[in-house]
């Protein structure tokens, strides 16, 4: 169905694609970081950032703006940070007197304001490479050899792949209420926000129980397999001489960065 | 587009470091108790059932309801999870849940990853759980208004707490963030609660034997019920107090050394924190944000052993 | 392509007197009371194919169940000459391989190889093993390739061979599968009888699907109420219409 679509995995022979998935999960939350601790206003360096990004884009054969195109997400929240451009602290840029309230965007405001939206942006561009050339369950496995706890991968690993198979079901379940919410000429339509929001409780319930059962049939085919309570897997992944050299190599480029941020 | 972010769904670059390292350390305590409980109490049934429902948690969430001008409710789940699988199993499908939408679908960030699964999965849990335990025994209608009521109020602190996040990180003026937080989700809870309720009607209607008072009482000790209600009275107090006077808290932010009126100073947790040698640099923020990180780890253990004593008491 | 049964070999029992797999009196009811098998007996010779057909809510897929321990009724069960007991439990699921129906239910890891891999990692094998059974189970089912795909980007077709697979894996000597090519359309269907055909495992199929029993099962056995009714050549029990129609089924 058309929820594959949610999958952003691309496929392509590229030596990002080849890299070790622990390699490009420590990458990505070092990029994250770094642009964490870069101060406000650091444009210099943040551009220094953006220009590693697009070269990462290449690198992965993905096209230049390929990140850029899907980095839109996280801007519905960039409303949270607007009244950062009205911070007590700096210097009025000028008064905008609205009636009821007096607005004063300062200059630290706004550079508080666009280095969040810049962070922002940034780290989620980097996130959006990782799972671009990153196989979902090759991240899991990175995850595992990174000593996350067993019982949570292998959660993830099943919610990965019942994901779909349940987001199916809740499709079918809204098509089947959307096939059944006719209209009469002069009757009101669609009953109480409460009564609707019932019956989607109920389809919840209905998801529950039919998750619930299907659980126990999954623990019964792993049962019929061996399952004895402790999850197994295997995890083809070893780290090649360039996946070491990668990672060092990418140490003193988040160090450079850091400096043009601090020292401008 | 299908997967809208919530309102809730921190993305990175919002928070600032510490606040995010301190959630992180809050949560991967949480999570990892809740890994050695459910060991305990679930058996080798467990994984199988905690992933499926992480699933369908996540399935939950798309199941929206049209409620006006084009905007539809949505549903977190938290609250029902705790409710249905006990507290520590709710924490888990809730930390999945989050993870994969932020891994996957960039919906929340990595870096504040910890402040997320906190936020949504660990204060939704204690809340709903906690409020729902109390009433275990009772007849349906209280049980179920109860359960509407945690539902909704877990929705609350949620908002409460990330509006709180994002002010101490200097992402947002109190007094404007937390107004639109928790004024946005008393609609949105309303909707959490209503569906909470009808999803437990539904199950209790249909597989009493899945959410009888022995299984619920089973699920989590009784310090459960102490958390739910101090941590409930506490987003109780804090909501109209921020709201009514936000400047008293943030004097209080500011004596605590988490607010100053310069930039790089607003990272500062410890009070009148100077490394002469570090300076204002990135080290000493980091090293500001492990030193707070520890001192809440020692706070978090001290919980951490208490509610197990209240467990293993009951 | 034949599939070679190295280490599992040295369990099975004598030539075949009967008995790879021998139920005698088997009676269970599920916990809300509801009884499901009533005095159930039946015989497996090694390397018997035999169909299992009955109306829904028959006992089919509780009898299946039973056959490696999943569900434990009352009577006597034995898997080559090993009882169904606790300390033989792990033993007994190596030999005898259960397919479910919904290979949604089946496929439960994240990719193919991940759950072909499933069955040989908890039987304790060593690693180059499990590769080469993984190879050899891919093989036997025509998915050489699929091992690194995603179970839910897989047809409907596709998941139930792999499906197949992940028993494969395991080298049983019985081979279990409920309803096998329900919800397959016809090139998937022809495919996985012309699948079926090859294994050389024996074979306890449950199915609807009669046209596929008379065409691959030389034996069936009718189960209906939680009784076995009938049990015979395929050839004489589908021409039998008054037996046929008082259970619910229609001649082929």
């Amino acid at each position: 169905m058309h929820i594959h679509a949610f999958d952003q995995f691309r496929a392509h022979a590229s030596a990002l694609h080849r890299l070790d998935p622990r390699v490009k999960v420590l990458l990505t939350v070092g990029y994250i970081l770094s642009n964490a601790l870069l101060p406000d206003g650091s444009w210099l360096a943040f551009a220094a950032a953006w220009l590693l990004l697009l070269w990462s884009n290449e690198r992965a054969h993905l096209g230049l703006g390929y990140t850029f195109k899907r980095s839109f997400v996280a801007f519905p929240f960039a409303i949270a940070a607007i009244s950062a451009i009205f911070s007590p602290s700096g210097n009025s840029l000028a008064e905008w007197n609205l009636g009821f309230v007096t607005l004063v965007p300062t200059d630290f405001g706004v550079v508080r304001f666009f280095s969040i939206l810049v962070r922002s942006w940034l780290s989620v561009q980097m996130a959006i490479l990782l799972v671009t050339t990153t196989q979902f369950p090759d991240l899991i496995h990175a995850f595992e050899h990174l000593k996350a706890p067993r019982t949570l991968t292998t959660i993830i690993a099943f919610l990965y792949r019942y994901l779909f198979v349940l987001t199916d079901e809740a499709y079918r379940l809204m098509r089947a209420r959307e096939a059944r919410s006719a209209g009469l000429p002069g009757f009101k339509r669609g009953g109480s926000l409460f009564w609707r929001a019932k019956i989607t409780g109920e389809m919840a319930g209905q998801l529950f129980l039919r998750s619930y059962e299907r659980s126990d049939r999954i623990y019964n085919a792993m049962l019929a397999r061996g399952y004895t309570g402790h999850i197994r897997t295997l995890n083809p992944h070893t780290m090649q001489h360039s996946d070491w050299l990668t990672l060092f190599f990418s140490i003193p480029v988040l160090l450079l960065i850091q400096l043009i941020g601090w020292y401008r | 587009m299908l997967l809208s972010p919530t309102p809730l769904h921190i993305p990175d670059g919002f928070l600032n470091l510490v606040i995010s390292l301190i959630f992180w350390v809050a949560t991967i305590s949480m999570v990892g108790l809740a890994i050695s409980k459910t060991n305990k109490t679930l058996g080798e049934k467990q994984i199988p059932l905690m992933g499926v429902m992480a699933a369908f948690i996540f399935a939950a969430q798309m199941l929206n309801f049209p409620v006006a001008g084009g905007t539809s409710g949505h549903f977190l789940g938290g609250a029902l999870a705790a409710m249905v699988l006990g507290p520590w199993a709710g924490i888990l499908v809730m930390t999945a849940v989050i993870a994969v939408q932020g891994l996957l679908f960039q919906d929340g960030g990595l870096l504040v990853m910890g402040a997320n699964i906190f936020n949504m999965g660990i204060l939704t849990a204690v809340i709903g759980f906690g409020l729902y335990r109390m009433v275990g025994g009772a007849k349906k209608g209280l049980r179920l208004t109860i359960a509407g009521a945690a539902a909704w109020l877990a929705t609350m602190a949620a908002a409460l707490l990330t509006a709180l996040q994002l002010w101490l990180s200097g992402t947002s003026r109190l007094e404007i963030v937390l107004p639109a937080m928790l004024g946005v989700h008393i609609l949105i809870g309303i909707g959490e609660a209503v569906i909470t309720v009808a999803a437990l009607a539904f199950i209790e209607r249909t597989r009493p034997d899945l959410l009888n008072a022995e299984k619920t009482a089973a699920s989590g000790g009784r310090g459960w019920i102490m958390a739910g209600i101090l941590v409930s009275l506490l987003a109780v107090l804090i909501s109209p107090l921020a709201s009514g006077s936000p400047d008293g808290l943030e004097r209080v932010a500011a004596d605590l050394g988490f607010l100053g009126d310069g930039q790089a100073s607003s990272y500062q947790i410890l009070p009148d924190y100077t490394i002469p040698l570090l300076g204002e640099t990135a080290l000493s923020t980091i090293f500001a944000g492990i030193v707070g990180a520890l001192i809440l780890m020692g706070l978090l253990v001290l919980l951490g052993r208490s509610l197990r004593k209240a467990g293993s008491g009951k | 392509m034949p599939v070679k049964h190295p280490s599992t070999q040295q369990f099975i029992l004598p030539d075949c007197e009967g008995d790879i797999l021998k139920i005698e009196k088997l009676n269970f009811a599920y916990p809300d009371g509801h009884i499901a098998l009533r005095d159930v007996s039946l015989n497996l010779c090694s390397g018997d194919k035999v169909a299992l057909v009955g109306p829904n809510g028959a006992g089919k897929s509780t009898l299946m169940l039973h056959l490696n321990g999943i569900l434990r009724g009352e009577g006597d069960l034995t898997i080559g000459n090993l009882p169904i007991s606790d300390e033989q439990l792990p033993l007994i699921r190596a030999l005898v391989g259960v397919v479910f129906q919904n290979p949604d239910d089946q496929l439960f890891s994240p990719t193919v190889f991940d759950d072909v891999a499933f069955g040989p990692l908890h039987m304790g094998l060593p690693e180059d093993e499990i590769y080469q059974r993984v190879a050899q189970a891919l093989d036997a089912v025509q998915m050489a390739d699929f091992g690194e795909r995603l179970s839910h980007h897989l047809s409907m077709g596709q998941k139930k061979r792999i499906a197949i697979a992940t028993v494969l894996s395991m080298q049983p000597q019985i081979l279990i599968l409920d309803e096998p090519s329900a919800g397959l359309d016809p090139r998937a269907r022809r495919a996985l009888i012309n699948l079926l055909r090859e294994l050389p495992q024996t074979m306890l199929v449950s199915t609807h699907d009669l046209h596929m029993v008379r065409e691959l099962f030389p034996r069936m056995i009718i189960m209906d109420e939680g009784r076995v009714v009938a049990d015979g050549p395929t050839g004489k029990l589908l021409v039998d219409a008054t037996l046929l129609e008082a259970h619910g089924l229609e001649m082929p």
